[in-house]
């Protein structure tokens, strides 16, 4: 039983992280009609936004301390970063402690801008074109993307910590009556669900509750009808893409402290969400989410030594497998609407 | 001749000569000039020009044919790679049953992955494909292990029992060769400057290779082609008509992977090292990119492609910033170093950036691939010589 | 007995009855019409023939088979060529490559494994493409792109291909929907001709009443899902009932 609990809470991180990307690329599926392969780089800069922002926060001058003495005897150069000129030593160094939270609010604006101007630069001319362009002009650009992250971050995972406060784990297993410590859980990873859950809450209240998200569900419905109706349903779409871009970016950046970003990750977490929106069904927003935590929580399940020593290997390939269950049995994927990317 | 148009026979014909003589048109450059690091006439180099020519020539009969983009096309290059260091190891180090099996083996795997990849196709199709070869990576990296050898990768070694070759007692993991003839043997010719080398295991795949651009054309023009071309076109008015488009694409995907088998079995025969790395779907991307590049559905562009390809990363990965420096010395040094610093993050490691702006810039410019490129330029020629003259419709 | 028979065909879409018993003759080498106002049911009953949707209730019986669930290419092969509401042709294909499709089709079944081959060394296949081509005035746009061709012409193209595989019934879905009056008298000339010079049964499934009395030798009109009459064109003109359908629909 604890064993269950702790798999399923073990699936719920990724998972939730495989539901924001495949969040992103359903709402893009659906407006556009694009099949944006570089929609994992967008998670990848998010993870590099929070990067950023910890590196600027810390950019430090050096003063001598006349207090203390080195293991030569001359003074002290201790690097001081300038949060803590400006807001005094213990905001200072509570600011560079939150820099990944406080990375939110800087990646918002970076990721909306880049989707934006992804979306106006490149995708706008690829609207009418064969899908095979489409994911190719977007790999490509999945390339450059995490090429450049490489050029100036170099190649090794950079560790990027949660707030000391978020250190250390949880016990679940006391909350719900269990044994203390049979099932331990970090904090970081409840934070990381709760966050998504959040996130995808927004996402799902601004395209149900306001008029410009009820124009962009009409226009996933049926293009061709609100375009008639004289809204301009381009520029909607464009603010769109830029969404999906900073849902995508904003998961990247609470994924930091769980998985110390690099270049590649992108491309690694892309292929498993493309997966996820296939089973969820293609341009289905709540399949996406549910097809997102069932294949985390799967694939955690799979990862249990008592299942590995039965069939070997079966952590790395479940999720595939799944996919292919699911699309020979349900071509439409879980929650696919029939007429919706039929081929 | 051998049953092709006059125009495929003189493609045929050039694409042999070019072949034949790639050592030496590729070292244009004299040994010791400055120039030299541009000659692609090596061994190494060449057989690898060749060999990703099989495969993008394989990708395009699928691809350009019938449009189905396939995202998992290296896991037969893999399967195939596999296939061949096994057969090198346990049966004898010649090459031929090698090349044989690992051409066998990837279509028999190609017959699985293609039978539930096609119930889907379009983008269903791309994704299903790229999942089997990520599965496939996934598992020749981890649990198939004994047979893969995991993340080191699969080698010949000392003590294999490689049955039909009696006692090996040389004391050396022997070289793979073809009766005799090891695919590393070179001759080396030294004309007045220029080193060129001409080596065994590059004429054996230049010679597979010319075989398989035959095949290739024949599929091209015969009767199956031309129902793929109608897959492509319009599926729905050629079920109408009385056909069975399943069997067709099935087909079409074995032979596809076969030809991708048939290119791993030629790099273990050329150097019998298989690793997991190669089925990833990098590898897949790149040889798309080979395809389009060249001209997707044209004859020759994949060949093209995929040379240019091969040339670019080896070129581009051999600058440095000294190189750099050398080459700008002539501008003034602020500008000299500007320069350099501009072009830098392009070179060395970082060629993958100039793959990825290039793979973006022949879609976005370049749909057609240097094929049409080819075309344009002739086709402006022709009008500025004879503006009446009429056009033909492309191929 | 005709070479169609469609007997008691009942089709439900969740509430709404699309078909109820339809029953219906289609006699060897004539032409039927099916027509009827939008919503009648047209589109349902084609579905069932060619295979798209199989009826709650009744049979549909070809030359004594049954076309319920078949494949389209199994169709096909029984002998029913389909001609679509927009022409479905090969756009990226030449016309003569068009032509030879259905023509190798015909020879080689639904799977012929012929990899090596030169297409153009079957002469028997370029042949009768050749003379099909004749058939249709359209040799002189033999090398052109499919793609390329005008709306009728494509039209031609598509009924050329359709014939060239010497079916016993020909589909046809609203062959002239959208043309332009020239097209369409084009078309109707090209039907008549057909129906005139070869033995060929002919159903058309039609909105347009122009079309459907210069060609049909019987009309089925369709009114909520059930055949409402069934006669010769020159009775149905008249028809109260056909009047009421037609009225009722624009009033």
């Amino acid at each position: 039983m604890d064993q269950i609990i702790l798999q399923i809470l073990n699936g719920l991180d990724k998972g939730s992280a495989y539901a924001l990307i495949a969040l992103g690329l359903t709402l893009i599926f659906g407006t556009l009609g694009v099949v944006n392969f570089a929609h994992g780089a967008l998670f990848m800069l998010g993870a590099f936004c929070a990067v950023t922002l910890s590196r600027i926060l810390t950019i430090s001058h050096t003063v001598i301390d006349e207090t203390k003495k080195d293991f030569l005897g001359n003074p002290l150069k201790v690097e001081v970063p300038y949060v803590n000129d400006w807001f005094g030593e213990a905001t200072g160094q509570a600011i560079i402690d939150w820099s990944v939270p406080l990375s939110i609010l800087f990646a918002i604006p970076v990721m909306i801008a880049i989707g934006v101007i992804m979306e106006r630069g490149l995708i706008k001319h690829f609207y009418k074109r064969p899908h095979a362009d489409q994911i190719l002009v977007t790999f490509g650009l999945a390339i450059v993307l995490q090429e450049i992250v490489k050029y100036y971050y170099g190649a090794n995972q950079i560790p990027t910590p949660a707030p000391e406060a978020f250190i250390g784990s949880f016990d679940f297993g006391a909350l719900i009556g269990m044994d203390p410590g049979s099932i331990i859980y970090p904090y970081w990873r409840i934070v990381y669900f709760c966050f998504a859950m959040v996130l995808i809450g927004a996402v799902f209240a601004f395209l149900q509750f306001t008029t410009f998200g009820m124009v962009v569900r009409a226009g996933m419905a049926d293009r061709e009808t609100v375009g008639l109706l004289g809204i301009n349903i381009d520029r909607r779409f464009t603010v769109m893409f830029g969404i999906a871009a900073a849902v995508a970016g904003l998961a990247g950046v609470m994924y930091t402290p769980i998985n110390p970003p690099n270049y590649h990750m992108g491309m690694d977490f892309l292929v498993i969400s493309f997966v996820v929106v296939v089973v969820g069904g293609m341009g289905s927003l709540p399949g996406a989410i549910l097809a997102g935590l069932v294949l985390g929580i799967l694939e955690s399940f799979a990862s249990m030594r008592q299942v590995i020593e039965v069939l070997p290997g079966i952590n790395q390939v479940v999720i595939y497998l799944a996919a292919i269950i699911i699309l020979l049995t349900r071509p439409r994927g879980l929650m696919g609407r029939k007429g919706v990317m039929e081929d | 001749m051998l049953g092709l148009s006059k125009k495929d026979t003189s493609l045929l014909i050039a694409v042999a000569v070019l072949v034949a003589l790639a050592p030496v048109l590729l070292n244009p450059f004299p040994e010791n000039s400055a120039l030299a690091q541009f000659n692609a006439g090596y061994p190494d180099l060449m057989q690898r020009f060749v060999i990703f020519g099989i495969f993008a020539i394989g990708f395009n009969i699928l691809f350009g044919l019938t449009g189905y983009l396939s995202f998992g096309h290296a896991a037969f290059l893999g399967a195939g790679s596999y296939a061949g260091v096994w057969m090198l190891k346990l049966l004898t180090i010649n090459v031929i049953p090698a090349i044989l099996i690992s051409t066998v083996v990837a279509g028999l795997f190609a017959i699985l992955i293609g039978y539930i990849s096609l119930r889907r196709s379009g983008i269903y199709f791309s994704i299903l494909t790229l999942a089997f070869a990520q599965m496939s990576f996934a598992l020749a990296a981890s649990v198939l292990t004994p047979i893969t050898g995991g993340e080191t990768g699969l080698q010949t070694a000392l003590n294999d029992p490689r049955i039909l070759d009696g006692v090996n007692d040389s004391g050396n993991i022997p070289a793979p060769n073809l009766f005799g003839l090891e695919m590393g043997d070179s001759l080396q010719v030294n004309v007045a400057g220029w080193l060129w080398t001409f080596n065994a295991g590059y004429y054996v795949a230049g010679i597979i290779m010319l075989i398989a651009f035959y095949v290739a054309i024949r599929i091209f023009r015969s009767p199956f082609g031309i129902m793929l071309r109608a897959i492509k076109s319009n599926q729905q008015r050629l079920n109408y008509t009385g056909l069975n488009t399943r069997p067709y694409m099935l087909a079409c995907f074995v032979i596809s992977g076969m030809y991708a088998g048939l290119a791993g079995g030629l790099m273990v025969a050329m150097d019998p090292l298989a690793g997991a790395e190669r089925m990833q779907w990098t590898a897949s991307g790149e040889v798309v990119l080979m395809t389009i590049l060249g001209g997707v559905g044209t004859l020759i562009g994949p060949v093209l492609g995929a040379g240019l390809i091969k040339y670019f990363e080896n070129i581009f990965s051999k600058i440095n910033s000294n190189l750099l420096h050398k080459w700008f010395s002539f501008l003034p040094d602020g500008l000299e170093d500007f320069v350099v610093t501009i072009i830098y993050p392009f070179i060395g490691k970082g060629w993958h950036l100039t793959l990825g702006l290039m793979f973006m810039g022949v879609i976005i410019f370049l749909p057609g691939g240097l094929v049409e490129l080819g075309q344009r330029i002739s086709r402006s020629f022709s009008k500025n010589k004879n503006d009446a003259a009429e056009q033909k419709p492309a191929e | 007995m005709g070479i169609l028979d469609i007997k008691d065909v009942g089709k439900r879409f969740g509430g709404l009855q699309a078909l109820s018993d339809v029953t219906l003759n289609v006699e060897e080498n004539t032409c039927h019409a099916i027509i009827g106002p939008n919503g009648a049911g047209k589109s349902t009953l084609l579905n069932c023939l060619i295979g798209k949707l199989i009826p709650d209730t009744g049979s549909v019986m070809f030359d004594g088979q049954s076309v319920l669930g078949r494949t389209p290419y199994e169709i096909n092969q029984l002998g029913i060529s389909r001609v679509f509401q927009t022409p479905e042709i090969f756009g990226d294909l030449t016309v003569f490559e068009n032509m030879m499709i259905p023509i190798f089709a015909k020879r080689d079944g639904a799977f012929a494994l012929d990899a090596i081959s030169d297409f153009m060394s079957h002469k028997d296949v370029v042949e009768q493409a050749e003379n099909e081509l004749e058939e249709m005035n359209m040799a002189d746009k033999r090398h052109m792109h499919a793609a390329s061709l005008s709306r009728g012409d494509k039209r031609r193209l598509e009924i050329g291909m359709c014939l060239s595989q010497q079916p016993r019934l020909l589909l046809l879905d609203e062959p002239t929907a959208g043309m332009a009056r020239a097209d369409t008298n084009n078309t109707i000339d090209l039907l008549k001709e057909i129906k005139e010079e070869r033995d060929i049964t002919i159903a058309i499934i039609e909105h347009d009443m122009h079309v459907v009395f210069s060609l049909a030798d019987r009309i089925t009109v369709l009114a909520q899902g059930t055949p409402l009459v069934e006669d010769v064109p020159e009775k149905i003109k008249g028809h109260p009932k056909v009047k009421e359908a037609y009225l009722g629909e624009s009033a």
